[in-house]
């Protein structure tokens, strides 16, 4: 009953995909089974070993057949009778080999789940520090489903294959060559036919399987599509009502919906029919075996119990074959997936940190960036000869259109990214002899993109310091106006924030980022003002905080508040990635460029002239 | 579940002849070993006895054997009377002799006629042959060809109907579920919740698809395969089914035990797994927070934990299923040991046959198997009825929004909106009101604004003008109708609608402005692009209007998404502008040109623009100001800076008071 060629269902099945370079790949992943190159060991001579024990059997029962055959025989004879001390001799020696072939397969498997889940956690392990060590640009060059596809699915399906390819691919050809010797050994000839008519039917069978991945490959295409669609449709339901296209929305679906029935019924139904070939193959084999052996068996070649025994190797003889080629399949999908498990291992890492970094002492808050040259790639040039000094507790305010790079100085300072050409001081220290985590340590910053993680508001908050006091976290959460609201909150401070914190409104979650920056007390601040999805009360609140926040520290902010802007010390005003214009707000509307028109076009045409 | 089951009515038919199918597929499979211990039986291991006349004429009379001495005059047949007539009588006895062993009923003699049997063959009167009967074997071995080829034809043919019937039942169902939704309100949506109501057109018609083939192939057939493989298994051998009797609690007994521990632990894994990824997700989402506050020391030991107690509970798992194969097959290969042992002591007595053993021992295989299955099924199934159960919910709903039977028309084409005392609670909420008393009217040509704080209730506002919600009490009219009395995509036919998070359909950018009007010309789409103000961002995208969209529009960022979502609308030139926060993500400069161009683009058209933004309202025609679901000042933006704290709040805000205007 459980055999080859089942796909029960089969949706999930997606086409086998193939790597690019399947040995290296194969030899790498091998890499990960050497520090257990003991344990694999004695897990390939268990799986052997019970293999042998489990296959000798029928050919030692067939024997206590023959016995017992014989033994009426005689009996009717008068010249003897059945050995009973003979067949019970040769049942307890099968049951101990079946014991011992269970036992050894039994401690094989358990063996190979400590491998191979540590061999897992090992991938995973190296993977998530891996993600400290790349740079932000490959952060920002690579989408984020990519990475975590690799990161996360890629893992599971070389770990669910991992752990049963091995022993699966062991015991199948130990059981396959097991089952031809032992068919040898009792017949030559009757081998011959059984490895001839077994191949036939693996051979229709294959052919068939080929013409099935072709539908299960377009099956999971168009359940892509068709769950892509639904996923759309869905999402957007007020949109498609908005306008009123219900009708060309089912419409899609049907066809999609269509589709999917008459390739899904044809996968099934061509995977359904594997096994009664199969089956029919081997019975076919069995008459076969059957007349051969009559004529062997009256010539006194052959005994009963042989026949008996050859007949039930036969019989086991597709099932492991079936299975080979079932895991060939799964060990090629789980190479492609570690292949894209490796090239996000060997993507280039973060140029190592100068081991004899400097520290300030006592900062001031001076940043100086002194004539820099950027560029995210060779082809567009950024920022070129950029010169600015800011004084300890000076106002940075960075402006300009949607998508005109104001990013990119948050970018630089951070050390997100390390400059072309000159260098930007920190009290007149270059941020490249600094560490990375030190200089990083110096800037709080608070990005509209309100990152928390789940877990508890406390932890989320002290995040900015680790062993921070209960009043401390009190403390820096009323710096940021968001004691209140946590008070609220029916576990307070304790609350656990779900994945998304749906839990709590956007702008709740911006004051707790900004609490969060409290309580690291960084002397520079970066900042990021938030534009939309904030009602005015929390506005309100956020921008208090984040005022109080830059009272006293260098600062730089992103803004989209006029009221900002204008009581800033410098503006860098942005556009298309470049710094075009650079002063203050008086300055600016006085010198009558981008900025004073930029800012003047809020007011010169109201929504009064619409209409 | 069980209303499910009203859509596979249709297949009934089919259904019919897939029992049938199995019915027959089931019989053959069980007759199989018959025909096999049959060929080995009376085929190969046959036995011929031949009978020497001489010796036995010899035995009678020298008294050789006294049981058939004794048998003879039982039946009346004295020396004499034997030596009269030798030969006739000798004839008779070898034809009972024979014909005793031909149909291998040596069983069937009592205890004098077996002693005798063996006297005879014991003395060389009788010999016996191990002769295979090739003849015979060749007939039942066809006989066995016929048989397999039925069942691998009727199998065939089961799994070309299951296929259909399932895949043609998941097809049914998801469209059901998939037109159902479409009807849905808002309302209704929220009530599952999109991710779920996903899930179960998706996965969960999977679910019954797949399961609908498992029972149709193997629910039917375990029952027909396992009451008569036992059946037969009697039949071979009443004694010896025992064994079975033993077996099969032992089987269940290892199976439930291994599943009770190992099954929460399966949930508890999927659970760290789950939990494992999220923290890769965040720690992939947070990157730059996380170098930020440099934390990366800290993440590494957050996975780390989790990692490791992922690892252990993986195998721990793994090691309590690794016992389950080896002790099923411990299982069979003990029950065949047991079967040959007191098999044999039944053949040894006579009570039974070498190939009756062979059989029994390949009934007894199905029969565990039979259980194994039954088990397996036991653990999916619930799987799928709860799949069932969540369809089934979802095709229960009575959507609350449908057109009414007497929807009537509209003439008239002003735009203009009118709310008359409108209260709202949302479907099942307790209690609140989400907008109280709210009146108020748009004319054509004229801004209306809306604006107050989050939870205010102003984008309710707009989806009671599309007739997403219907109100409590009170009324909405459009151009003097209630918007209950349209037929709802007449009625939306007037709007256009642009939503607070721009959502974009996958395809290209023409496709999505398309969505806005069917057939609207080139000229039409790029004119809409311009007064959108996107025209300059498309025209330097390499494909121009034909450019991709990936979906959900992330392939643009989300001033681009807004103003493409702003041009689907604007090209449908509707009769009201419904703008909900939709100029949130443009800078100043683009919110403002946009509204220009807005402006020059449209006489009659009414406009409702909800904004938290004071700059892009406060030239509106009326502002309303919202809070609490209740109206606090309806008026300019100079009077409700004089009469209204609410509005004077919010300004004051985000605008300094020169920027006011105060």
């Amino acid at each position: 009953m459980p055999g080859p060629g089942r796909h029960m269902g089969g949706h999930s099945k997606a086409p086998i995909q193939k790597a690019k370079d399947t040995k290296g790949t194969l030899k790498r992943l091998l890499r990960y089974f050497k520090e257990h190159r003991l344990t694999i060991t004695v897990i390939i001579v268990f799986a052997i070993l019970s293999t042998i024990f489990s296959i000798v059997g029928p050919k030692i029962l067939g024997k206590a057949t023959t016995e017992l055959f014989s033994g009426m025989i005689e009996k009717f004879k008068g010249t003897g009778s059945v050995n009973f001390e003979y067949i019970g001799k040769i049942l307890i020696i099968i049951g101990g080999l079946y014991l011992v072939s269970a036992l050894f397969s039994y401690i094989q498997q358990y063996m190979m789940a400590g491998v191979s889940q540590s061999i897992v956690y090992k991938m995973r392990k190296q993977v998530n520090h891996k993600l400290s060590k790349l740079p932000l640009k490959y952060y920002d060059r690579n989408s984020k489903g990519d990475i975590l596809s690799r990161t996360t699915n890629d893992i599971e399906n070389v770990s669910a294959i991992i752990g049963q390819a091995i022993t699966q691919v062991i015991t199948s050809v130990a059981t396959i060559i097991g089952i031809l010797v032992m068919m040898l050994s009792i017949n030559l000839m009757l081998t011959g036919i059984t490895v001839l008519i077994i191949p036939i039917s693996v051979f229709f069978i294959s052919i068939i399987a080929k013409k099935s991945q072709k539908y299960f490959t377009k099956q999971w295409e168009v359940t892509g599509d068709l769950n892509g669609h639904v996923e759309e449709m869905y999402t957007g339901h007020q949109i498609v009502k908005a306008f009123g296209n219900e009708d060309k929305s089912i419409e899609k679906f049907n066809k999609l919906n269509d589709e999917l029935y008459k390739t899904s019924w044809k996968a099934q139904f061509i995977s359904g029919i594997i096994k009664p070939i199969m089956d029919f193959g081997s019975n076919l084999n069995y008459v076969i075996i059957c007349l051969v052996g009559a004529v062997k068996v009256t010539s006194g070649n052959m005994t009963i119990g042989d026949i008996q025994a050859f007949v039930q190797y036969s019989r086991q003889f597709n099932q492991p074959i079936g299975q080979l080629s079932n895991i060939i399949n799964n060990i090629q999908s789980a190479i492609a997936s570690a292949e894209r498990v490796f090239e996000f291992l060997e993507e280039e890492e973060e140029i190592k940190e100068n081991e004899e970094a400097v520290e300030v002492k006592e900062l001031k808050g001076n940043v100086k960036i002194d004539n820099i040259d950027f560029s995210y790639s060779s082809e567009k040039e950024l920022i070129k000869n950029m010169n600015l000094d800011i004084k300890p507790g000076q106002k940075v305010a960075i402006v300009g259109p949607t998508g005109a790079g104001k990013t990119t100085i948050v970018n630089l300072l951070m050390r997100f990214y390390d400059v072309d050409k000159g260098a930007i001081l920190v009290d007149n220290i270059n941020i490249k002899s600094m560490k990375r985590g030190y200089l990083r340590r110096l800037f709080g910053m608070v990005l509209q993109d309100t990152w928390l993680f789940n877990g508890t508001i406390k932890e989320n908050i002290s995040y900015g310091k680790e062993n921070a006091t209960d009043e401390e976290i009190k403390e820096a959460a009323k710096a940021a106006y968001a004691d209140h609201f946590i008070k609220t909150l029916p576990q307070g401070y304790n609350t656990v924030l779900d994945e998304d914190a749906t839990n709590i409104s956007q702008g709740q979650k911006q004051l707790l980022t900004i609490a969060r920056v409290f309580l690291a007390n960084s002397p520079i601040i970066i900042l990021d003002e938030a534009t939309s999805s904030v009602d005015t009360r929390t506005e309100k609140l956020i921008q208090e905080a984040m005022d109080r926040l830059m009272k006293g520290r260098t600062s730089f902010i992103i803004a989209h508040r006029l009221s900002t802007i204008k009581n800033a010390d410098v503006i860098l005003v942005m556009n298309k990635g470049t710094i075009i214009e650079t002063g203050t707000h008086d300055e600016l509307i006085k010198k009558g460029g981008f900025y004073a028109n930029l800012y003047n076009s809020q007011f010169s045409e109201s929504i009064d002239d619409i209409a | 579940m069980k209303k499910l089951l009203k859509y596979l009515k249709p297949f009934k038919i089919m259904i019919f002849l897939i029992i049938l199918m199995v019915a027959i597929q089931s019989i053959g499979e069980l007759y199989m070993p018959n025909l096999m211990s049959d060929i080995i039986n009376n085929g190969i291991s046959k036995v011929e006895y031949s009978i020497d006349t001489k010796a036995l004429k010899n035995a009678i009379l020298t008294d050789q054997i006294t049981e058939l001495n004794k048998t003879l005059e039982s039946k009346g047949i004295t020396k004499e009377a034997f030596v009269a007539n030798s030969d006739e009588i000798l004839n008779r006895i070898k034809q009972d002799i024979l014909s005793a062993q031909d149909s291998q009923d040596l069983n069937n003699l009592d205890n004098n006629q077996y002693m005798l049997f063996q006297n005879m063959l014991s003395s060389g009167i009788v010999e016996a042959k191990n002769v295979s009967d090739m003849e015979y074997i060749k007939d039942v071995g066809i006989k066995m060809l016929i048989v397999a080829f039925i069942i691998t034809i009727v199998t065939i043919l089961a799994s070309y109907l299951s296929s259909r019937i399932a895949m043609r039942y998941g097809k049914v169902l998801r469209q059901k579920i998939f037109e159902k939704v479409s009807t849905f309100s808002q309302g209704d949506i929220n009530k599952f919740g999109t991710p779920s109501l996903i899930t179960r057109t998706t996965n969960d018609v999977t679910q019954v698809q797949n399961a609908t083939v498992m029972v149709l192939r193997m629910m039917i057939m375990v029952p027909i395969m396992c009451i008569g493989s036992i059946f037969m298994a009697i039949s071979k051998d009443k004694t010896l089914s025992w064994i079975l009797a033993i077996v099969v609690p032992i089987l269940f007994l290892i199976l439930g035990i291994v599943m009770k521990k190992a099954t929460p632990l399966f949930k508890s894994l999927q659970v760290k797994l789950d939990k494992l990824n999220q923290i890769m997700r965040e720690q992939l989402s947070g990157v730059k927070v996380i170098r930020a506050f440099d934390k990366d020391e800290y993440e590494k030991a957050r996975f780390e934990r989790s990692n490791k107690d992922h690892i252990d509970t993986a195998i721990k798992v793994n090691r309590i299923v690794a016992v389950l194969m080896p002790a099923m097959t411990i299982i069979l290969n003990f029950t065949t040991i047991a079967v040959v042992w007191f098999g044999a002591k039944r053949i040894d007595l006579g009570a039974m046959q070498i190939g009756d053993m062979m059989a029994f021992i390949q009934y007894a295989m199905h029969v565990l198997f039979s259980f194994v299955m039954a088990t397996v099924m036991f653990v999916l199934l619930p799987r799928a009825f709860a799949s069932g159960d969540r369809i089934q919910e979802v095709l229960a709903v009575d959507p609350a929004i449908k057109d009414k039977d007497n929807a009537k028309e509209n003439d008239i084409h002003n735009g203009i909106v009118e709310f008359k005392n409108v209260n709202f609670k949302y479907p099942d909420s307790e209690g609140e009101f989400a907008l109280e008393n709210i009146s108020f009217k748009t004319h054509p040509g004229k801004v209306t604004a809306i604006i107050g704080s989050t939870g205010s209730s102003k984008t309710t506002i707009l989806n009671l003008i599309s007739r997403y919600y219907d109100v409590t009490s009170g009324e909405v009219l459009v151009d003097g109708m209630n918007v209950k009395d349209y037929k709802l995509e007449d009625l939306r036919d007037k709007i256009g609608y642009v939503p607070q998070k721009a959502f974009l359909f996958s395809g290209t950018i023409k496709d999505n402005i398309l969505y806005g009007k069917e057939n609207a010309t080139e000229e039409e789409i790029m004119h809409s692009l311009d007064v959108a103000q996107a025209s300059e961002f498309v025209n330097n995208l390499e494909e121009g209007i034909m450019s991709h969209v990936a979906q959900g529009g992330n392939n643009f960022s989300g001033g681009q998404k807004q103003r493409l979502s702003i041009a689907r609308a604007i090209v449908r030139k509707p009769e009201i502008y419904v703008f909900d926060d939709s100029f949130s993500a443009l800078d100043f400069k683009t919110d403002s040109n946009l509204r220009a161009a807005l402006k020059k683009e449209t006489d009659n058209a009414s406009f409702i623009i909800v904004a938290q933004r004071v700059s892009t309202i406060m030239d509106a025609d009326q502002i309303i100001v919202l809070n609490d679901g209740k109206i606090e000042g309806i008026g300019k933006h100079k009077e409700l800076l004089e009469n209204c704290d609410v509005y004077k709040e919010i300004v004051y805000s985000q605008l300094s008071r020169e920027e006011a205007g105060a």
